[in-house]
């Protein structure tokens, strides 16, 4: 079992739970393990197989994106740490300026 | 409606300013619940950028642990906009997370960037997409309890 922090903006999902309990064995065990209990979560986190451009997720304080992604490896007793990013600007083809091709929504 | 004093609305100011012709960004956290932006933590603009902010990934966790571990929530989330106004753009609506946040956004375009020179200073709620903007209003301090003395922010 992991334990999930849950952002503000997703406890909706969670009954305002700011921590729950998921298991598995990866990132994406993880994301499904709590889609199947807090259905509609996982889009909100999740697009095309890969983490949302906008959202950032850490195992044990470390961004996925430099651990391999939904892969990741989650041991038992791991702390799953998901915040949106604080981010923004004037621009309005923001990601552009990100230096991303991802969309927004 | 925002109440903030006026130091740390000087200090939103000010790094704007110096951050020019950059977006600065920053928040001020405060005691959950008490809608009261108390400690001012400016953040470093990952995407460098004069048309985008975003906080490092490794600045953000930190920082929500450090609020997590003082009961804290950002009350205030700040950032400027260095050529256009002060007002929300659809990638600002897009992005915001932080229903409970007052957004502050500041400009600094058209000289606004030069110390003493008049500048926007505009807060908004942005909740499911939908912007409101909400009255400033900047105060000396919080005494214990006694009203302080309050005065409208200049705009």
């Amino acid at each position: 079992m992991a334990e999930v922090r849950i952002p503000t903006i997703l406890r909706t999902y969670t009954n305002d739970q700011r921590a729950v309990e998921a298991s598995g064995g990866t990132v994406a065990d993880v994301i499904d393990d709590l889609e199947a209990n807090y259905a509609g979560i996982k889009d909100r986190l999740v697009e095309a197989d890969e983490v949302r451009r906008f959202v950032n997720i850490y195992v044990d304080d470390e961004d996925i994106r430099f651990t391999g992604g939904l892969a990741t490896a989650v041991k038992d007793g791991a702390t799953v740490v998901i915040l949106p990013a604080v981010a923004g600007g004037a621009a309005d083809p923001v990601l552009r300026a990100a230096g991303t091709c991802a969309s927004t929504r | 409606m925002l109440t903030i004093d006026r130091a740390t609305r000087d200090a939103i100011v000010a790094h704007a300013r110096r951050d020019h012709p950059d977006e600065a960004c920053g928040v001020v956290a405060g005691p959950v619940g008490s809608d009261r932006p108390q400690r001012f933590v400016p953040m470093l603009n990952a995407a460098m950028s004069p048309t985008f902010y975003e906080f490092d990934s490794g600045d953000l966790l930190r920082l929500y642990r450090e609020m997590d571990d003082n009961d804290e929530e950002p009350v205030v989330v700040y950032h400027s906009h260095t050529a256009t106004e002060a007002y929300p753009s659809r990638t600002d609506i897009n992005l915001a997370s932080e229903p409970n946040a007052h957004y502050v956004l500041v400009s600094t375009r058209d000289g606004a960037e030069v110390d003493g020179a008049p500048i926007d200073f505009r807060s908004y709620r942005i909740v499911d997409g939908v912007v409101t903007e909400e009255e400033v209003t900047v105060v000396d301090g919080y005494a214990d309890g006694s009203t302080p003395e309050q005065q409208k922010a200049e705009s």
